[in-house]
């Protein structure tokens, strides 16, 4: 599994985005963004962060955390953590 | 043998070269834990006394060179102990400076530095610890306030605002951590004998000393105790607490 779909588990589970998997309702992970998807919330960003530094085995900047507003966002801040996103 | 139950938790003690974070690393180390020990300054001193905690109780002590005024310096510490114990349990968040000065008196300087290393530093810590305790199932974290945050004292503006800071954090942040079972507390120090007392002119130390109705200047092993007790899971219950360890000083 590449790390990018590492990610995208991570998202996954950490919003609960798997209940609308295979049918029109299905989320692109990659198109979440920190407020305008409903489930991505303050709490569910720090929930969020843990569960990125445990896959990754990484401890991410405060200022890191804050700038984390996408999933784009988050491939950026995990390249600059030497975790290889295949970008 | 393990008075607290500390064997293999991981402690980090900021301000741990001297005094009462001193009296902490060595009581917690006798206890059973890891301890890694934050320090500014040299790191020979530092690390000749993480040496001396481990051939004293054979667990692994790490020394780490960290002012905590410095968010990179902060993050360093957590980054490097979680590297090497995979977890954190405790956090003695002591690191902290004297301000002394009238109203009137006391440059912007010296307030900055205060907040600075006092308050924000704290918070710095309490930051990066919790983050670190949420993904271990929790923790306690230990915060150190004063007597003068909660009574005040006449030349202490600066140093009372600021360890009556420490109470605002720790009641906050033993609200938001509860449920990742963090427990957050703060102890409140009366007069200890420790080096930020001992350039105080005589007359102030005997009047000190007066108001204290157990009679002693408190050792930096009494605090110290108390530490312990917060840290252990014999305080499971307790969050959000301000223990005075004070001799039932009054000012």
């Amino acid at each position: 599994m590449s790390n990018r779909e590492r990610l995208r588990r991570v998202f996954r589970e950490a919003f609960e985005l798997d209940s609308g998997a295979g049918t029109e309702f299905a989320v692109d992970v990659e198109k979440t963004a920190y407020r305008a998807t409903p489930e991505w919330d303050s709490v569910r960003h720090m929930q969020l962060v843990a569960a990125i530094e445990i896959e990754f085995d990484v401890m991410l900047e405060t200022d890191d955390i804050l700038n984390m507003s996408s999933f784009a966002k988050a491939m950026e801040i995990l390249e600059r953590s030497d975790v290889d996103m295949g970008t | 043998m393990s008075t607290w139950g500390l064997e293999g938790r991981v402690a980090i003690v900021t301000g741990a070269s001297r005094g009462i974070g001193w009296a902490t690393a060595r009581l917690m180390a006798k206890d059973g834990a890891h301890v890694v020990l934050v320090s500014r300054g040299e790191s020979g001193p530092l690390e000749a006394r993480a040496a001396e905690l481990e051939t004293q109780s054979g667990c692994k002590c790490l020394a780490i060179v960290a002012d905590v005024a410095s968010a990179t310096d902060v993050g360093n510490v957590y980054k490097r102990a979680f590297a090497e114990f995979r977890r954190l349990d405790v956090l003695v968040n002591n690191a902290g400076m004297l301000c002394d000065g009238l109203v009137g008196m006391i440059s912007e300087e010296r307030i900055a530095r205060a907040l600075d290393v006092n308050l924000a530093g704290s918070i710095r810590n309490l930051q990066m610890a919790a983050r670190l305790m949420g993904r271990t199932g929790g923790g306690s974290i230990i915060n150190m306030s004063s007597i003068m945050g909660t009574r005040g004292g006449a030349g202490q503006v600066v140093y009372s605002t600021t360890k009556a800071g420490i109470i605002g954090m720790t009641l906050a942040a033993a609200k938001e951590l509860a449920p990742k079972r963090i427990r957050v507390n703060a102890i409140a120090p009366g007069y200890i004998a420790t080096d930020m007392i001992r350039g105080l002119p005589e007359e102030i130390q005997r009047a000190r000393l007066a108001a204290i109705p157990l009679g002693r200047i408190g050792d930096p092993e009494d605090v110290a105790k108390a530490i312990l007790f917060l840290a252990s899971d014999h305080a499971a219950y307790i969050t959000g607490q301000v223990l005075g360890v004070d001799g039932g000083m009054v000012i």
